[in-house]
Parts: C-alpha cells; sequence; structure tokens
C-alpha cells in the first residue's frame, strides 16, 4: 500500500524500457491481482507501467497455421465470448468461464492470468513466513493448515498451487506464450511456462526479468468435439479449485487417437501427464482406462494432511470429466458435476 | 452541499489529471496513482453509493459499469481509467423513475441492510446487457460475484429473472 | 382482513428506493469538514507484550497527523466498569490501547490519523514495533482439560447457565433400550456483514460529538463512549439510520468506535475509522464448541433421558457463553436429563452473539442425535418428534404462550413432499447424484425488551413516532410504520417512524429477535396514550360531537377521529392539532413485558425445515436443492418483510451447514482465511430453491401484538436438516460442521 508512480507505455519496446527502470516497477494491465497484492502489503511497486493501452496487445487474430492468437492485452470475458474460442476452443472458453467472477473476467487479461500468485493463505499474510514471499523464511502451510494445497511436484520450501484454471485449459491444448523483453522477442511452450517451486519457490514462471507477454497462440488443434472442464471447489461458484481437469480426446470410434487432461489446483503449475496420455492413444473410452490413466497421472502425489482428500478426489474428477469429455453438452454452468 | 463533481481532497505532486465521464457528467480531477477508482468515487466525488465490502475483489459490492461493462472499482485504479464512463449506482435511474431493475429489487424484497445492493443492480444491468444468462441457472452462476451476507439471494435472482425475461431493460 | 389495515400486508421496504438509488447512508458515508482518516494498526503477536514502538517513519510521511498507541493516548477512565456495555458478559472487558499487553492476535496496538486515507493506510505499515513473545493458547481440542463453568455476571441473566438434572440420567442411558451417543465438532464463524466496520466521528466542540457507527445499539454506544471518555450523555449523540448487516456484531460497541472517538477528542477534529476485511476477523465471533450427546429411548421411540454436555471457547478475559446445553428439553419431554455447558479459555478475543447463538449451534446437534434414534428405532424422523411432541415445555413444566410448531411439521412436511421419501439411506438417485430428504425442528427464544417512543400528531396530521432502535436490515421502520398506522387509523404514507439515533426515547440493542415485540408494544401503549388525548383534546372544541364521549365509543379511520354510533360525525385530525393551536398532541410511553403474568408461560418461536439435498455419487458435491421451512412466531407483520428474514435465516443454515468456517492456525495463533474470498458464504449459484410457511399462531399471552420475533428462527433448524438430508442421501453422517463436500467423496 505504498505510493508509486504512474505512467502509460505507448508500444510494446516502450513497455520493456519503462519497465527497466528499477527493480520494483512492473507492468499492470487488470490489476484484478496485483493491486490486491498491494493493498495487503506484498508487493510494493515503485512504479506500474500501465500496458492496457496497447492496441498490438489487444487482438484476436487468426494464425495463417490454423491456430489462433489471443493478445495478451485481451480481457479473459472478451476470449471466452469470442466466436471462433466459443466454436473451436470451448473448452478454453469453459475454463474461462469457470474461473473468478463476471466482473473479474471484464477486467483481468490473458497475460495477467498467466502470471496470477498462489492465493496460500501463508503467502497472503505478510505477518507469517513464506518461502515464495520471503525466501528462507519458512512453509508454515506444509505443518499448517493446507486443504487447498499440492500433492504433486512439491518441494520442501514450498507447497503452494497455481490458482489459474484458464491455464489448465492452455496447458491441455498445447498453447505457446509469446512475450517480448530486453533481449528481444520468444515463444515459450505453455509446458515450459510455469514451474515446480524447487528450491525457488519465489519465481512463478520462466519469464525473463523485464519481459512482456505479448500474445497465447493457439495450435490449429481446437478439440470441439470432445472437450469438458471440471472444477470443484467449497461453494459452487466464485472460489478456487481444490481439483480441477481439463479433458479432451480425439476419438475414432470409441478409440482415442488423442488425449490431454490437465489438472488444476494440485500443484504449482498446471498438471499434464504424457505418460498417461499416451496410455490411453489407441484405447478403448472406457472408465477403467480413465481410472488407469488417473493413476498414471497421480504417481508420486503426497498429501499433507488437510490436503490428502485431493488425492482420492482427483482420481475420481479425472474419470468423471473423462465421462463427461464424451459428452461434452452435460457440462453446467460453472464447471460443476454433471448431473 | 457538495457537488458530485467536486474534488473533497487537496491534491498533491504526484497526483495525474484524469477525465471522468460519471453518470453522464463530464468530470476532471487531480488524482494519485495509488487512488483505487472505488475510493475516487467515494471519498473524492462523494458518490458513496458504491460500497466497499472487501477491497480484495472478493465481494462485489463496489461493483461499477465501466464503458457499459460491470468491473470491481476496488481493483481498478482512478489514473487508468481516464477518459473511461463510468456508471454508478447514482446513475441507474432515471431522474424519479426507478431504472426496471431497481423496481423488481424494491418488488422481489432482494435485499435487506442494502449494502450490496448498489453491487448487485450494477452487475445485473451489466449482466443483462451481456446477454450471455439463459436460464435460472446461468443467471445464478453469472451472479455468483456479488455476495449478500443477509441471503436476500432468491429475491436477487427473482428480480433479474423477472426484468430478463420481461425484455424490459436497456 | 380489514382492508384498511396494514398489518399482516407485504408492503415492500419503505427505505427501498434509498437503498436502489445508492441514497442510504451508512456510518463511512458522512461527509464532515476537513476529516482526518484513521487506520488501525493490529498485533501480528498472539501473546505477549509491546517492548518498543517506533512511530518516526510513520510521522515523517506528509499528511501524518498522529499516531495514537498506549504509550502516548489520552488518560482515559481506569475501571472496567466504565468500558462495560450492555451486552458484556462476566469478565474484565478489553480496553483498546490500554496498556503493553497483547491478549490475541489482531488486537489493535496503533491508529494512524492521517489526512487521507491512504496516507493513513501506507503510514500503518511504517511502524515499527519490537515485541516480546509469550506461549499461547488457541486450540480448543488441545485444551478441553482446562474448562471450567463460567464466571456468573449481568449477563448471566438473559444466558442461564444449564438447569440441575433431573431423574437418573446415567442410569437411564446405560439401561436404556435404544440410545445414541455422539460427538459433535463446530468451528469458529464471524459475522462478516458486507459493510464494513466503521465510525465517523463529528467533533461539534469539547466534549460534544456526534457519531455515525455501525451498532445495533445507539444507546449502547453512546453510554460506552460517554462513561470511557468522561463527556455528558447528552453530549454525546450515535447514529445509526442504516447498518449493512451486523448479524449480533452490532451488539457491542466494537474497537473502530473507541479508537475514532479517542482520535477525534484528542486532536478536536473530525475523524473516520473504518476497519479492512482482514480486520473484520479481529473482533467477535461465533465460538468453536464441542458437543457430546446422549439421547435414549425406549422401543417405542419415547425418550427417557437426554444428556447433552457443551464446551466452548471463550477469551481469556471474559467468559461468553451462548446457551446451548439444554435446548433439548424445550422441546422433548424425558424423565432424566444431565445438561453441562462450560468455557475453555483461549488466547483469543471474546466470542459473541452470532445470529441464533448457542440454538443455532446447540439444534444442530439435537436434531441430528434424533435422527440417528429414527434410524436405530426404525421410526420415520418426522413421526419420531411427533411420538415426543410436547405443548408445554417438559424443561420448565410451563405451557407455551403459543405453539404451533405441531402445524409446522405438518405444513412443511406436505408442501415440501416428504411422503415420497424412501426411509433407507443412499436409496434414492437422479443421475449421478444420490438424493436426500432431512428434516429438522427449530426452536428460539420469544424476547421482549422495555422500549419507550414518542408519539405525536403534527399540524399535517401525520403520526410522527420516535425511537432509538437500529433497522439492520430487518424491516424494522416498515413493521414499526405498519403498527402505527393501524393504531391511529393513518395510511402508511401519514406515519413517520424515526430511529437510528441515540437521542431518541429508550431502545435496547437490536438482537434477539426482539425488536417487533419491544418497540412495537410501546407504539402501541404510545398510540392508545395519544388517542386518548386526541379525543379529550377533541371533546374541548365548542360544541363538540366529543365532548365527554368515552374512548370505547370512538374509532380513529382514514385520518379521523369517528364516533361509532354514527361515523358520519368525525374530526379530522389535522383539525384537532389545528385547535390546539398547530401545537402537536404528543406521548411518550413505555412498552415493557408482563413479567407476572408470564412467569407462568414459556416463550419461544418454533420452527420445521425440510431439506433436499444432492450429493454426487462419486465427488461428494453437495447442492441443497430445495427446502421448505414453517415457521410459528406469532403475529407477522408483514409478510414480505418477515419472509425474508426467513430466507435470509436459511441461507444462513445453508452457510452453517456447508460453507462458512475460520480457520485457526494454532501453531501461529491466529485466524488465516481472513478474507471473503477464503471464507466461504454461499453465492447465487449455491442457493436452491427456498419456500418458508408462517403456521397461523394466534398469541394472546405473550404481548399486546402478539409477535413472537423471526430474526433467528428460520436458522435453528436448518443446518440440521441438511446435515440429515446428507445422511439420507450417502449414509455417512458427519459429525462436524460445516461439511466439507470431500468427506462424502463415493
Amino acid at each position: 500500500m505504498n505510493n508509486f508512480g504512474y505512467k502509460q507505455a505507448s508500444n510494446i519496446d516502450d513497455a520493456v524500457t519503462l519497465v527497466a527502470a528499477s527493480e520494483k516497477t512492473s507492468f499492470i494491465a487488470g490489476g484484478t491481482n496485483l493491486i490486491d497484492l498491494w493493498k495487503y502489503n506484498i508487493t510494493n511497486p515503485a512504479e506500474l507501467i500501465d500496458i492496457n493501452h496497447l492496441n498490438e496487445l489487444s487482438n484476436i487474430e487468426q494464425l495463417e497455421n490454423g491456430g489462433l492468437r489471443l493478445g495478451a492485452g485481451v480481457k479473459n470475458a472478451d476470449t471466452a465470448y469470442h466466436p471462433i474460442v466459443e466454436q473451436k476452443y470451448p473448452l478454453l472458453s469453459k475454463a474461462i468461464l469457470a474461473g473468478a467472477s463476471a466482473q473479474i473476467r471484464n477486467m483481468a487479461t490473458n497475460g495477467g492470468n498467466l502470471l496470477q500468485r498462489t492465493r496460500c493463505y501463508y503467502f497472503y499474510d505478510p505477518e507469517v513466513p513464506c518461502n515464495k514471499r520471503n525466501p528462507g523464511s519458512g512453509c508454515p502451510a506444509k505443518d499448517g493448515y493446507n486443504r487447498m494445497h499440492a500433492i504433486l511436484g512439491t518441494s520442501e520450501q514450498c507447497i503452494a498451487v497455481f490458482p489459474s484454471d484458464m491455464c489448465v485449459a492452455l496447458a491441455a491444448l498445447d498453447a505457446v506464450v509469446n512475450v517480448s523483453g530486453p533481449e528481444g522477442a520468444r515463444s515459450i511452450p505453455f509446458k515450459e511456462f510455469h514451474r515446480l517451486p524447487g528450491d525457488r519457490p519465489d519465481l512463478d514462471n520462466n519469464l525473463k526479468k523485464n519481459e512482456l507477454i505479448t500474445s497465447i497462440d493457439l495450435p490449429e488443434k481446437g478439440f470441439e468435439g470432445n472437450y469438458s472442464y471440471l472444477k470443484l471447489r467449497d461453494r459452487h461458484s466464485y472460489a478456487f479449485a481444490l481439483v480441477s481437469v481439463a479433458t479432451t480426446f480425439t476419438l475414432d470410434g470409441s478409440i482415442i487417437s488423442d488425449a490431454r487432461i490437465a489438472l488444476g489446483g494440485v500443484a504449482h503449475q498446471p498438471w499434464r501427464s504424457f505418460e498417461a496420455e499416451q496410455f490411453l492413444e489407441g484405447k478403448t473410452a472406457s472408465e477403467e482406462n480413465f481410472a488407469l490413466a488417473a493413476d498414471l497421472i497421480l504417481k508420486g502425489a503426497k498429501g499433507f494432511g488437510d490436503n490428502d482428500f485431493k488425492i482420492k478426489l482427483a482420481k475420481k474428477a479425472i474419470i468423471r470429466n473423462c465421462l463427461m469429455a464424451l459428452r461434452p453438452e452435460t457440462q453446467l454452468p460453472g464447471a460443476q458435476p454433471a448431473a | 452541499m457538495l457537488t458530485e463533481t467536486q474534488d473533497l481532497k487537496q491534491t498533491s505532486a504526484g497526483s495525474h489529471t484524469i477525465d471522468l465521464t460519471i453518470n453522464g457528467k463530464h468530470t476532471t480531477l487531480s488524482i494519485e496513482p495509488w487512488v483505487s477508482l472505488l475510493d475516487c468515487l467515494r471519498d473524492h466525488l462523494n458518490l458513496t453509493g458504491t460500497k466497499k465490502g472487501c477491497d480484495h475483489g472478493q465481494c462485489g459490492a463496489c461493483t461499477v459499469l465501466c464503458d457499459g461493462k460491470r468491473v470491481l472499482s476496488c481493483l481498478t485504479l482512478a489514473v487508468m481509467k481516464n477518459g473511461a464512463d463510468i456508471t454508478t449506482v447514482e446513475g441507474i435511474a432515471n431522474g424519479e423513475e426507478l431504472h426496471p431493475i431497481q423496481q423488481a429489487f424494491i418488488d422481489h424484497d432482494a435485499f435487506q441492510c442494502g449494502y450490496c445492493t448498489p453491487g448487485q443492480i450494477c452487475s445485473a444491468i451489466g449482466l443483462l446487457k451481456e446477454g450471455k444468462a439463459n436460464s435460472r441457472a446461468e443467471v445464478k452462476e453469472l451472479m455468483s460475484g456479488n455476495l449478500c451476507r443477509c441471503g436476500a439471494n432468491v429475491g436477487i435472482i427473482d428480480a433479474i429473472m423477472q426484468v430478463k425475461d420481461g425484455g424490459s431493460y436497456e | 382482513m380489514d382492508l384498511n389495515k396494514t398489518v399482516g400486508k407485504p408492503i415492500s421496504r419503505l427505505e427501498g428506493k434509498l437503498k436502489v438509488t445508492g441514497a442510504a447512508k451508512y456510518a463511512a458515508e458522512y461527509q464532515a469538514d476537513n476529516l482526518l482518516h484513521g487506520y488501525v494498526v493490529n498485533s501480528p503477536v498472539t501473546k505477549g507484550k509491546i517492548i518498543n514502538i517506533d512511530i518516526s517513519g510513520a510521522m515523517a510521511i506528509p499528511g501524518v497527523i498522529q499516531v495514537l498507541s498506549h504509550e502516548n493516548r489520552p488518560k482515559l477512565a481506569w475501571f472496567d466498569l466504565q468500558y462495560t456495555d450492555m451486552d458484556a458478559p462476566p469478565g474484565t472487558v478489553f480496553k483498546p490501547l490500554h496498556d503493553e499487553n497483547i491478549l490475541y492476535n489482531g488486537q489493535p496496538i496503533a491508529l494512524v490519523v492521517a489526512e487521507d486515507f491512504e496516507t493513513a493506510r501506507y503510514a500503518s505499515t511504517q511502524i515499527r514495533f519490537e515485541f516480546e513473545e509469550k506461549n499461547f493458547q488457541t486450540s480448543l481440542d488441545q485444551n478441553i482439560g482446562e474448562a471450567r463453568a463460567a464466571k456468573k455476571g449481568f449477563a448471566t441473566a438473559l444466558k442461564p447457565p444449564p438447569p440441575p438434572p433431573t431423574g437418573d440420567f446415567d442410569e437411564a442411558f446405560a439401561n436404556a433400550a435404544v440410545k445414541v451417543e455422539a460427538e459433535f465438532h463446530h468451528g469458529t464463524e464471524h459475522h462478516n456483514p458486507i459493510e464494513l466496520f466503521a465510525t465517523t466521528t463529528v467533533y461539534e466542540g469539547p466534549g460534544k460529538l456526534t457519531i455515525y457507527d455501525k451498532t445495533q445499539g445507539t444507546i449502547n454506544n453512546q453510554l460506552y463512549v460517554a462513561n470511557i471518555f468522561g463527556l455528558r450523555y447528552k453530549n454525546v449523540r450515535v447514529l445509526a439510520p442504516f447498518v449493512g448487516g451486523a448479524f449480533g456484531s452490532g451488539l457491542r460497541p466494537q474497537y473502530q468506535l473507541f479508537l475514532c472517538v479517542m482520535a477525534a477528542l484528542h486532536l478536536e477534529r473530525n475523524v473516520r475509522v473504518v476497519l479492512d476485511r482482514k480486520q473484520m476477523f479481529s473482533f467477535s465471533h461465533r465460538p468453536p464448541a464441542i458437543q457430546t450427546l446422549r439421547f435414549a429411548s425406549d422401543i417405542n421411540g419415547r425418550l427417557t433421558a437426554l444428556g447433552h454436555r457443551v464446551l466452548a471457547e471463550t477469551s481469556n478475559f471474559e467468559d461468553y457463553t451462548e446457551p446451548t446445553a439444554s435446548w433439548s428439553h424445550r422441546l422433548y419431554p424425558a424423565p432424566n436429563t444431565l445438561f453441562e455447558q462450560k468455557v475453555v479459555p483461549l488466547d483469543v478475543y471474546t466470542p459473541m452473539d452470532m445470529r441464533a447463538p448457542g440454538g443455532s449451534t446447540a439444534l444442530h446437534a439435537i436434531e441430528c442425535t434424533m435422527d440417528e434414534l429414527s434410524y436405530k428405532l426404525k421410526i420415520d424422523p418426522l413421526e419420531l418428534r411427533l411420538i415426543n411432541y410436547s405443548d408445554m415445555d417438559p424443561s420448565s413444566k410451563k405451557p407455551y404462550t403459543s405453539k404451533a410448531l405441531r402445524a409446522c411439521y405438518l405444513e412443511a412436511a406436505e408442501r415440501f413432499g416428504w411422503d415420497k421419501r424412501s426411509p433407507e439411506p443412499a436409496s434414492m438417485t437422479r443421475g449421478n447424484k444420490l438424493v436426500g430428504y432431512g428434516m429438522a425442528t427449530g426452536i428460539w427464544d420469544a424476547f421482549q425488551f422495555p422500549a419507550r417512543v414518542e408519539a405525536m400528531i403534527t399540524s399535517d396530521g401525520k403520526l410522527v413516532l420516535n425511537n432509538a432502535t437500529t433497522d439492520i436490515g430487518t424491516g424494522t421502520l416498515t413493521v414499526m410504520t405498519q403498527i402505527a398506522a393501524d393504531e391511529l387509523g393513518l395510511s402508511i404514507e401519514e406515519v413517520d417512524f424515526q430511529y437510528g439515533d441515540s437521542k431518541k426515547p429508550f431502545s435496547m440493542f437490536q438482537g434477539g429477535s426482539a425488536i417487533t415485540s419491544s418497540t412495537g408494544v410501546a407504539i402501541v401503549i404510545a398510540a392508545k396514550a395519544l388517542r386518548k388525548k386526541l379525543l379529550k383534546k377533541a371533546g374541548e372544541i365548542p360544541h363538540s360531537p366529543f365532548h365527554k364521549i368515552a374512548e370505547e365509543e370512538v374509532f380513529f379511520a382514514a385520518g379521523q377521529l369517528c364516533l361509532k354510533s354514527d361515523p358520519g360525525i368525525f374530526i379530522t385530525l389535522k383539525d384537532i392539532i389545528a385547535f390546539n393551536n398547530g401545537r402537536p398532541i404528543k406521548t411518550t410511553n413505555m412498552g415493557k413485558p408482563h413479567m407476572l403474568k408470564l412467569r407462568k408461560y414459556s416463550l419461544a418461536t418454533h420452527s420445521a425445515s425440510f431439506v433436499e439435498v444432492e450429493v454426487d455419487k462419486d465427488l461428494g458435491v453437495v447442492t441443497v436443492t430445495r427446502a421448505v421451512t414453517a415457521v410459528a412466531a406469532g403475529k407477522i407483520i408483514n409478510p414480505k418483510t418477515a419472509k425474508s428474514q426467513i430466507l435470509g435465516s436459511m441461507v444462513w443454515g445453508i452457510s452453517k451447514a456447508l460453507h462458512e468456517e475460520t480457520i485457526m492456525d494454532t501453531n501461529l495463533g491466529k485466524y488465516i482465511n481472513t478474507n471473503l474470498g477464503e471464507y466461504h458464504i454461499p453465492v447465487h449459484a449455491d442457493i436452491g430453491e427456498l419456500d418458508v410457511i408462517f403456521a397461523e399462531e394466534q398469541d394472546e399471552l405473550i404481548n399486546e401484538i402478539g409477535t413472537k420475533g423471526v430474526g433467528e428462527i428460520g436458522l435453528v433448524g436448518m443446518p440440521a436438516a441438511i446435515s440429515n438430508a446428507i445422511f439420507h442421501a450417502t449414509g455417512k453422517r458427519i459429525y462436524k460442521l460445516p461439511i466439507h463436500f470431500d468427506e462424502l467423496i463415493g
């Protein structure tokens, strides 16, 4: 809640130059997480560089390769309701609409969605230790209340989860993140964008210093036939996932030719198991096979007490969501389990 | 009495001058970058109809319409909205004539303490403009960003359904 | 029904337009010249001492006026009694900024006052504290060995300890044909009204304040401020015309009031202090509790023994209790009873009444135990209640002034379709969902407090009423207007009920579902006196047809005083006042409960809740698809606002059963989900079809208007009805609240 300066960038290059002015200069787009963190005295920017008005970030356009480019500055709601996204990438549309609230989706941008910080109670309380917020200070979550915490990919340092829904779908769709920085532009495959906590839980992703997300590319394949997003939480809407699952299939009759399963709410990044997906390829789309795939996905899952249930829940959620993907019309508002 | 467009506060060195159209009235004010749109409305412009319930984007009480879209004023910096057209609950009625949503809220007793009401009303108007909610279940889902601690949920959804089905909104 | 009467009509809230247009102003929304803004600093330490405070960093920020702490605060009243309030439990009341001691995490330890809100907020982070930390205890489970009886005090009168045992419980329970023993765990809950606690203090000059405060009791807070700061009562005016929800949290003055007034007096300036959402978790709450229930019956389902033991948290400085243990015996007769209630003091702030205190916690346990007993007996749960139905109060052996609970059971069961329930657990399905039906009983006190009302007819023939009560969203303005309109034969538009102001005649705080009966009765008494005065004055008019006419011979209608024998002979109220030279005719009267008469009776409202849930067979996700609650609460003044009270309570029941809980990290000694993103209250998507029935209940005994209060009764039965429906759906009995869906994974 410190005082800070404010500038509007005039283009991407200008934004990247302005943000390099000091260690504590940040971009601001939707602001839905940054302002929240600033008011909790967790982030203290010296200056904010407003990138909301950059036309370069605000389009959704078809790519020559048949894919779709989502501008980083496009609002989550505008992305979810975009006709091409609704028709060709319905999984992404459903996942975005399962996140936050209508108001927040009208504010939050696609780029910002990728950069959300964890909702860990301890991260959010500057008065208590947290290795993510204050490296080396400790992690009260492991021995504390950890209902929301990770079961996969945890480290001694951190058991926080990444809270996005949109990113679970982007992970399943093999999106690519385009960034611009002081050293020029580059593209990062989605699975390499976020990272596990390891011994650097302060780092949520592999963006380099002062890099700006400019767009997200969706590949041509949208899985409009068989898809489902399921979100399980402590109320039916406007709550973060305890477990969420994004599933898509390409089916050849009842045989799976391409399977994607990504989990949210269980790890420091959207969680995919290529082993499990490969296992399903060439197999019948059956509850038995989905259960075997779930076991592969959850191999090595570990609870910390209050979140032990997530292991059992995730397995059942994966199976159910695979079944729902066979009948996408059964999906309910808020990504609730099908009736 | 203060007029709606008069800035109640002194300004400081770090201020930016911004133009806002609030409830149809053009306003120029000088504001520090760290002032939220919510605090700008309430503390600087005396438009206290927009409510502060959590100040962290978790209750929806501060919902306003910004260029026609429902947003949370608590997570918006006023400086970011330079040039925007803002509608708050004070600008919903047409003079003495209530907006159909406002009347439906009264008719369905869609509030008790009234504190979440301005946010619910702005959010409902945003929802109807969006046109994405076709069923009661979808209205409930798309209104879930507005908490009501008094538990007036049934009345709120009934009021919105009545206006939605009646089509008597802009 | 008399068409001209307004009582019983579903009149829309009179303040509705102000609320839907944003014109209704709440405590933080009053402007004052050169207003200063205060921001509270809270202790990050759970127990210990402040060793040092360095405010230089904060004071160096331009715009900061003052930082107040125990080190530099003005001298204040010293004695506990001066800090006490009408709702203070026995013990030592918390005194903000009193000394260096830290009693609980989040305790206010400083107030920053600055020219604007943002500066005060920023400066609050720039104060350096040094603490000496001490070991603390914040876990109820780990400290049950410390349980003891609560101390007694003023508050014990309204919250008596459980009655002594009857019969021989231990023997009866040991030898019973059928019995259930169960232990229930309830978590901490915070009131979390959406309006943040706030005070705006207008400094009117030396020793004189006008205070806009978020409170349920304007006079309670007026006395509190005057006593602590040594001000004359008449120089302290507390106003609360709109209150954005409170649910009990406004029954006691909260610390932002103290801090705001202190700053205003010290700086001789207008000051506003608004808490943030995290700070809303730094004062009162519903205490966590552990309840052990032991119920036994004969093979026909007739209860033979009722045992209920309660251990509940309190603070280390006050002994708060919410009567929990003895409710079962106010519903069900049993020859052998044993009720115990103890407190476990912990390093937390004192708990406080939160909507249906004690009752909602107790009835969950009681009605789940009854449900479990019904399955053991293979008797329908509703039938078991009817077998044990009592027209009188078995615990006091007194008749109820009225009790239409049987009608509640039967009407709600019919509306709900209880007869379609298949008795076996997990026997009803709908696609992927297990379907369950559950029911439970509710009971709550029918309180009435003394209240004074000033009533006057003004020169325009209108009735103006004055009373200090608040309207926290309950519909008080509307129902009082209706009661008054009928008493004087006026329309709603001709009545002006003024309230929310400590300057007005006495009202207790607005709690215990009591205000309709309290202020409502006072209105009836005052109206009667006013009618008499009006008739007398009318009789004084030369050649008046009302000269020496008795009260029984006249009636008031359409703004007129009329002769019963010939309604064509009348005088308007306006003309009576005109004859009085335009001076209002007024009276001030007290309404109070008829203690002598009522001593022979038991007083309660009742309810029956029926709930359908769907539970996902694999994932455990619970939806309350529909619920019906029937309420017997005497006369319903306004079916619209009363229905909203019950609907709101039912939502609270859903929240208590499935959603809300404050998580205490007992390693850190602090609550960790102190925000509305992680403290889950239901969203619109959680609320299914809710239906309310008011059972006909005429109560000629309870008070002059036959009302019993509707603020809390709708809540008490719901959590158990939901838990019981979940058991019926799944065969799983969860003995804690809230029920997390993961406990129901298939």
